[in-house]
């Protein structure tokens, strides 16, 4: 299931980020939260040169010599959340985002690794830029980076990329990511090479001929703005298609951002027939409705997918319950100010969301009693394994890959500003519940909330 | 009021206010000068991204009947050729200082995004396939001049209601006076959930009959090419309202301007049951209506700054 090659040779490391100090440190009296792991208790933890040294009863370990103390009492600890689905927006559109800024998000959303997309200028469809890439990771990105490259060359759907020689460069998997691979034989043919190369195939699945121009989700709210209609079928008919031939070719594919109930079946169905895949689900889609549109026509609210109906959220929700849908993943697409500033139907689609993807699901589906807290975490994290990588655990002798929350914090999205370069999120102004205050990627602490760092100095 | 950017931002009474107002209004179009000082010294800016010829003519007839000062920016020769976004143009615009601005564009919103840019009061001359709510005000008018009270007619729309911003504000406007609004063409000019604004929707003419009036949209030629409908003559054929359909009985309107031989058959056009001459009418009244209830009695804004 993973991105192991199946000819046994060992490509490049995974993940890209830059060198930061091993941390010593005693998180004291924390609420330990790890699912995998078994673990719902307050316990110490102590992580000596960026690695979990010791776990223990409250008050029970002593910070070492000069390692930091982080107060825990009432606070929640989670293994770090990874986020498979992000846009970087490099190379190319750095004044949308870049590795620095779009890591910063991701750090301060408690993720301690992301995966870019390859829609960028130019595309990642080259083992040459490729590589430069992942050598810009290893100075700027403040967490470990994973990349996707593209299926076909410049995202065109015509002709494949040299898949075998972008997974020795570094590739996790590939994908057209906000496009579709709209020809069933390319995407045929991807599957049998997949067989060479390994890496999950990571499908953008909508049909152009019946979303058309759509600018959001086709229903009542679309009738009544006169905005043209994305219609759920769009979505759930090519998962259909795309399922069909990954059986096949027994192939491994991954279905990005569900939206839409029918979306769910499908990918319900597949499953139960035994093809290989799993699905992700946004933040947005599962908190979100197209009557948001309806009360303010804000164009952070336009993005592909499009927030679909009541009865698609209910079905995403019950799809990641059900475990139909294995990870959230938050497709953070970041546009500058100018590009969102602009009637609906000419603002380019996507949201941010690293920064409000735990904060969002607790309070709008955890607080409320929806989904149980371990459910998300698992989810926030589960993006690791479809792709191959290791999952954080809060486990002895594992590299430290941790969160520090506070559930009972409670923020407005976008008051202090962001992190990201970019303020496209579509939660602006919401005020939510739980605050990242800490994370430790790769077994370094890589950011810190203001108020919390003053405190914990 | 602040604003007219959908007929939302109405209610029943204060669209009766501005026909009554609108109707008070007539008397002006008849005297040898017509105009009166209602608004004089008042700045309207009519901004339009889109091509038209009635409303915009008659917006700025409106304006210029009560006396105000009117400013027309048309996209073609201006900046926006030149790629000045709306919200540059918009904020460009209002360093003139208009009181209230009329804006036309093809974008979805675009009037509310206008509103939020700039100080001046601001109506939604057609907004995409949005809205257009003093189309919508026209037409009741006409209605109430025609027929009295809306209270029970029944109202059905027939053509393209998936492409028109004339079908969603009249649907609302219609109903919140009281009609009942049925809404039919083929089924792939009417959008999906379009019941939700409060209609009923048919798919062929059958049950016309019941009808107290008939309102014909336009069918846009380019609708052929996008498959929406096979060829205007198998339309035409389905939908076009004729003298074998229209009965005696029945009012025949339409936001104009007509294809003649598509929608409408040239014997109705021209029948004493049609009502689209007083429509265009009705416009220039209703606009200074819809003018004078946003800036009579209300401080400019301007002032506004001056003494802040």
């Amino acid at each position: 299931m993973n991105a192991a090659r199946p000819d046994g040779k060992r490509g490049a490391e995974p993940l890209v980020h830059r060198e930061q100090p091993p941390a010593d440190l005693l998180i004291r009296a924390a609420h330990v939260l790890d699912p995998r792991a078994g673990i719902d208790a307050p316990h110490d933890v102590l992580v000596r040169g960026g690695a979990i040294a010791e776990l223990g009863a409250p008050g029970t370990l002593d910070a070492p010599e000069g390692a930091e103390v982080l107060e825990g009492e009432g606070r929640h600890l989670f293994p770090g959340f990874v986020d498979p689905h992000v846009h970087l927006r490099v190379p190319g559109q750095e004044h949308k985002e870049d590795l620095d800024s779009g890591t910063r998000a991701a750090a301060a959303g408690g993720f301690v690794a992301v995966v870019a997309m390859p829609n960028t200028d130019p595309v990642i469809d080259d083992a040459t830029v490729l590589r430069s890439l992942r050598e810009a990771g290893r100075r700027e990105a403040r967490i470990p980076v994973g990349f996707l490259a593209s299926i076909t060359r410049r995202l065109e759907g015509d002709a494949l990329t040299e898949m075998a020689e972008l997974s020795d460069a570094g590739a996790l998997g590939f994908t057209d990511d906000g496009k579709p691979v709209h020809r069933a034989a390319i995407l045929r043919k991807a599957l049998q090479y997949q067989r060479l190369c390994g890496g999950v195939l990571a499908l953008h699945e909508e049909d152009p001929s019946l979303s058309g121009a759509g600018a959001m989700h086709e229903g009542e709210v679309s009738a009544r703005l006169g905005l043209a209609g994305i219609p759920s079928i769009s979505e759930s008919t090519m998962i259909a298609r795309d399922a069909a031939i990954a059986g096949y070719e027994q192939g491994r594919i991954h279905i990005q951002h569900l939206s839409a109930r029918e979306s769910v079946e499908a990918v319900a169905e597949a499953k139960a027939r035994g093809v290989r895949m799993s699905a992700e689900v946004s933040p947005h889609h599962l908190t979100l409705t197209h009557e948001a549109i309806l009360e303010r026509l804000d164009t952070r609210l336009k993005m592909n997918p499009p927030l679909r109906a009541e009865a698609d959220r209910q079905a995403l929700i019950e799809g990641l319950r059900d475990g139909t849908i294995d990870c959230i993943a938050t497709d953070h697409a970041p546009h500058a100010r100018e590009e969102k500033e602009v009637p609906f139907e000419e603002a380019p689609m996507g949201t941010t969301g690293l920064e409000t993807a735990f904060a969002a699901v607790y309070t709008e589906l955890v607080v409320p009693g929806v989904l149980p807290l371990a459910l998300v975490v698992e989810k926030l994290s589960a993006g690791a394994g479809l792709l191959g990588l290791g999952t954080p655990r809060i486990a002895v002798g594992e590299p430290a890959g941790l969160c520090l929350l506070d559930l009972d914090a409670e923020w407005q999205v976008g008051e202090a500003g962001y992190e990201s370069r970019s303020e496209n999120c579509c939660f602006a102004g919401r005020r939510l519940r739980g605050r990242v205050l800490a994370t430790v990627a790769a077994g370094s602490v890589v950011y810190r909330e203001r108020a919390f760092a003053l405190s914990a100095a | 009021m602040r604003h007219l950017l959908s007929i939302e931002d109405l209610d029943r009474p204060g669209i009766e206010r501005i026909l009554d107002r609108a109707k008070s209004f007539t008397e002006v179009s008849e005297r040898e000068v017509k105009k009166v000082p209602a608004l004089r010294g008042r700045r309207v800016l009519n901004l339009f991204y889109e091509a038209s010829t009635r409303t915009r003519s008659s917006f700025e007839l409106a304006a210029k009947t009560l006396s105000a000062e009117v400013i027309n920016f048309v996209s073609s020769g201006s900046s926006v050729e030149k790629g000045e976004s709306l919200k540059d143009t918009v904020q460009t615009l209002s360093a003139y200082r208009p009181d209230l601005i009329v804006v036309r564009t093809p974008h979805v919103g675009a009037a509310e995004l206008v509103a939020r840019w700039s100080p001046a009061a601001v109506v939604n001359a057609g907004d995409g396939k949005h809205e257009h709510p003093t189309q919508a005000l026209l037409d009741v008018y006409t209605l109430r001049e025609r027929l009295g009270a809306l209270d029970g007619l029944s109202i059905w729309i027939v053509g393209d209601v998936l492409h028109s911003r004339v079908a969603r504000s009249n649907i609302q406007a219609f109903s919140m006076l009281g009609a009942k609004v049925t809404v039919c063409g083929p089924p792939t000019l009417i959008p999906r959930g379009v019941e939700a604004l409060g209609c009923d929707v048919r798919y062929t003419l059958d049950g016309l009959d019941e009808a107290d009036v008939v309102y014909a949209l336009r069918m846009q030629k380019e609708r052929m090419t996008e498959s929406f409908v096979p060829s205007l003559r198998e339309y035409a054929a389905r939908y076009q309202i004729d003298g074998r359909r229209l009965n005696a009985r029945q009012v025949l309107m339409h936001p104009g301007p007509v294809n003649r031989g598509v929608e409408l058959a040239a014997e109705v056009i021209d029948s004493p049951q049609a009502v689209i001459g007083q429509q265009v009418a009705a416009g220039v009244v209703v606009r200074m209506a819809v003018l004078y209830e946003l800036l009579a009695g209300r401080t400019t804004p301007d002032r506004q700054l001056v003494t802040a």
